[in-house]
């Protein structure tokens, strides 16, 4: 990382913010750093002031102490128009015009660019055309923001960001209304984008999965306000990832790098064997009922899972009976007779 | 798009020819009967066989349609202005407290007649044309917008700014109401007048000062088109995409009670225009784009005032109904048939 001019960067720089005289500080002295063409992920629980930072190094709340570096000049002097061309972002707010089209939404990125009565030029044309094939808005283009789902309407205020050309792109929570298929389209086309186009990407989530999947970087903002940052995989293994979404009722599992729910376990003692898929899925559904999986065959429960010819099937051994069942209900049935 | 672009200019036209169309039929239409031709010989000549009909055409009729497409224009802008800067539907000059204060203004100079000058003074110069209610109904609407603009300082909440100036508007009306309460009958009936609102008061130099100030207003709103774009998806968008907020509201704000202020003292409080035309124009055209919505909504303002002015005189009829009364009666019903037909004004800001 060393030797590569960080587009953005903090120094001792204390977050939070200051109503009726009193000063709440959420976090101190957080030295960190945007590099080009990485997507960084900020991480943290609802209330731990992700939005706070979010908002903080987009210059749209002051900073309480230290500075904010937008490549070799600080935030805090840079006037308004300059910002502009450096920095853009998509908020968690949602638009209330229905009536522009998506296209007019991407237009009015060029904003910081045109003069004063908005007309674009050829650059501005092309830089909009770039942005809308980045993002795979076309067939939009022409709809009106009511007329989009979320995820579209988000995939075209990523466009607009685009179109804005700058090298830094803040999103706050850009996943937090859409699906799981549309949090992964978004999270793969920000990181896809950050490779393709060298920008500097920070993104505020809560899906702790898609962030390990796809952050070249992790900021995991704790409660306490410490900031951690690092490579996820390493914020895994030492223990920050951990510590960082620490509650009674979860455990995290290093080994798929997912929270689990702790479950009081049953008294039955089960054993499972069989069809690899199906006693992965068998598994979860056990453990969610409270048994107790066993790891040797010893245990009064043996159970095997087979699948023939699409054709699946549960064996049941135990209390001198055999039975079979087709389905995970009936197997959980069965079970709880016993 | 191309084609979309297309449709948006045939409708632009479409208007001004409208617009010319009224302008031609309000100076026909009146009491006295004046042969077409006539009229065209007036207009393009100057000259008419009859005297009185060239005076009835250039010092009464030219000028009433000329102050009809200027209130048009200026108060649809200002409403349109209005529902943008503070991102809702029901925003409009009247709404947030500015054409109660101009109307303050105009009480105070009516109302306040204890002595014998200046009630002398009122009765001499005439309801419409007095400079003193000019003066006064500018200074109202411009305390109204300080105090407003001071409070905008401070809460940076358009919805919670809304509020405040509905407040505000509340405590000026209960402030002339309690005027009102202790006028004498005479002074009463002139400002009652001047609320039914008309715009034959308008004349001589009066029309250009107001065309003047009017003028100096719209060009305010069409440079602040840019600005106006960038505000439509929130002040968060708008500063990232580096506009200056502050310095954008007061242009807006400016220009909002300039026209406000000075239509409402020569025409008295007209009301619906500045809330129903943006909607309307809105509806029409199918974009929230003000480079094209500022100019729009001037030609759809002042065909509908022509009309509601055409409408006031009932041709042939020698009374003349107060266009206040005509653009609520005329207008809210388009209004409702517009929503109800058109139904995409939710969608403009939701």
């Amino acid at each position: 990382m060393t030797g590569v001019q960080p587009y953005l960067a903090t120094e001792q720089l204390t977050i939070g913010y200051r109503s009726k005289g009193l000063t709440k500080v959420i976090s101190s002295n957080l030295n960190l750093a945007l590099h080009p063409g990485n997507l960084v992920c900020l991480l943290g629980s609802n209330g731990s002031g992700k939005s706070t930072l979010m908002r903080t190094l987009a210059g749209l709340q002051p900073a309480l102490d230290g500075n904010i570096k937008i490549g070799q000049k600080l935030l805090a002097e840079l006037p308004p128009e300059e910002l502009a061309r450096k920095l853009s972002l998509v908020l968690t707010e949602r638009i209330e015009v229905g009536n522009l089209t998506a296209r007019e939404i991407i237009t009015l990125g060029r904003t910081p660019y045109t003069g004063w009565l908005g007309i674009l030029n050829v650059q501005d044309r092309e830089k909009i055309d770039e942005a809308v094939s980045l993002t795979h808005v076309e067939d939009l283009l022409e709809k009106r923001a009511h007329q989009l789902s979320d995820g579209e309407r988000q995939k075209v205020m990523v466009a607009r960001a685009l179109a804005q050309d700058t090298d830094l792109i803040l999103l706050d929570e850009p996943t937090a209304h859409l699906d799981l298929p549309n949090r992964i389209e978004m999270m793969n086309l920000l990181h896809d984008l950050a490779r393709t186009t060298g920008k500097a990407i920070l993104l505020s989530t809560h899906e702790l999965d898609l962030a390990l999947q796809t952050a070249d970087y992790l900021w995991l903002l704790k409660h306490d306000g410490e900031v951690s940052a690092g490579v996820p995989e390493d914020l895994v293994l030492n223990g920050s990832f951990e510590s960082a979404f620490l509650k009674a009722g979860f455990s995290f599992d290093k080994m798929s790098g997912t929270f689990h729910v702790n479950k009081q376990s049953g008294p039955l003692t089960v054993y499972l064997e069989g069809d690899e898929l199906l006693v992965s899925w068998t598994k979860r559904a056990l453990k969610r009922a409270g048994f107790t999986l066993a790891i040797i065959a010893n245990s009064h429960l043996k159970i095997r899972a087979m699948s023939e010819n699409a054709v699946l099937s549960w064996e049941i051994e135990g209390f001198d009976k055999t039975q079979t069942v087709n389905s995970i209900e009936d197997l959980l049935h069965t079970l709880r007779q016993f | 798009m191309a084609e979309q672009e297309n449709s948006k200019s045939r409708i632009l036209v479409g208007l001004a020819i409208f617009a010319v169309f009224f302008f031609v039929l309000d100076i026909m239409l009146g009491s006295v009967r004046i042969p077409i031709r006539e009229v065209f010989n007036i207009l393009f000549f100057q000259k008419s066989e009859n005297t009185a009909w060239l005076f009835i055409i250039e010092k009464i009729r030219l000028p009433k349609a000329f102050t009809a497409i200027l209130a048009g224009c200026g108060l649809s802008v200002s409403g349109l202005l209005m529902q943008t800067l503070f991102r809702n539907p029901l925003a409009g000059p009247s709404e947030l407290g500015i054409t109660a204060g101009a109307g303050l203004g105009v009480a105070a100079v009516m109302l306040a007649g204890g002595s014998s000058a200046s009630m002398y003074a009122i009765s001499q110069l005439g309801i419409s044309g007095s400079w003193l209610i000019v003066g006064m109904s500018s200074l109202g609407s411009a305390l109204v917008m300080v105090l407003i603009l001071a409070i905008a300082g401070r809460i940076r909440d358009n919805v919670i700014l809304l509020i405040v100036g509905v407040m505000i508007g509340t405590i000026t009306l209960s402030v002339i109401s309690i005027w009102q309460y202790f006028s004498a009958p005479e002074q009463l009936q002139e400002y009652i007048m001047w609320t039914f609102g008309s715009l034959s008061g308008v004349t001589n130099y009066h029309l250009y000062v107001l065309s003047g100030v009017v003028l100096f207003g719209l060009t305010l709103a069409f440079a602040a088109s840019k600005s106006l774009n960038a505000m439509l998806l929130g002040e968060n968008y708008a500063r990232s995409m580096g506009l200056s907020v502050g310095k954008a509201r007061l242009i807006i704000m400016a220009s909002t009670s300039i026209l406000t202020g000075s239509i409402t003292a020569f025409c008295g409080p007209i009301g619906f225009v500045g809330i129903a035309i943006p909607h309307i124009t809105r509806s029409l055209l199918g974009t929230a784009n003000h480079r094209i919505l500022v100019p729009a909504t001037c030609l759809t303002g002042a065909v509908l005032m022509l009309a509601c002015d055409i409408i006031a005189q009932l041709p042939g009829a020698q009374t003349v109904v107060p266009i206040n009364v005509v653009t609520s009666l005329l207008g809210a019903p388009i209004v409702i048939w517009v929503i109800i037909s058109r139904n995409n004004i939710r969608s403009s800001f939701s």
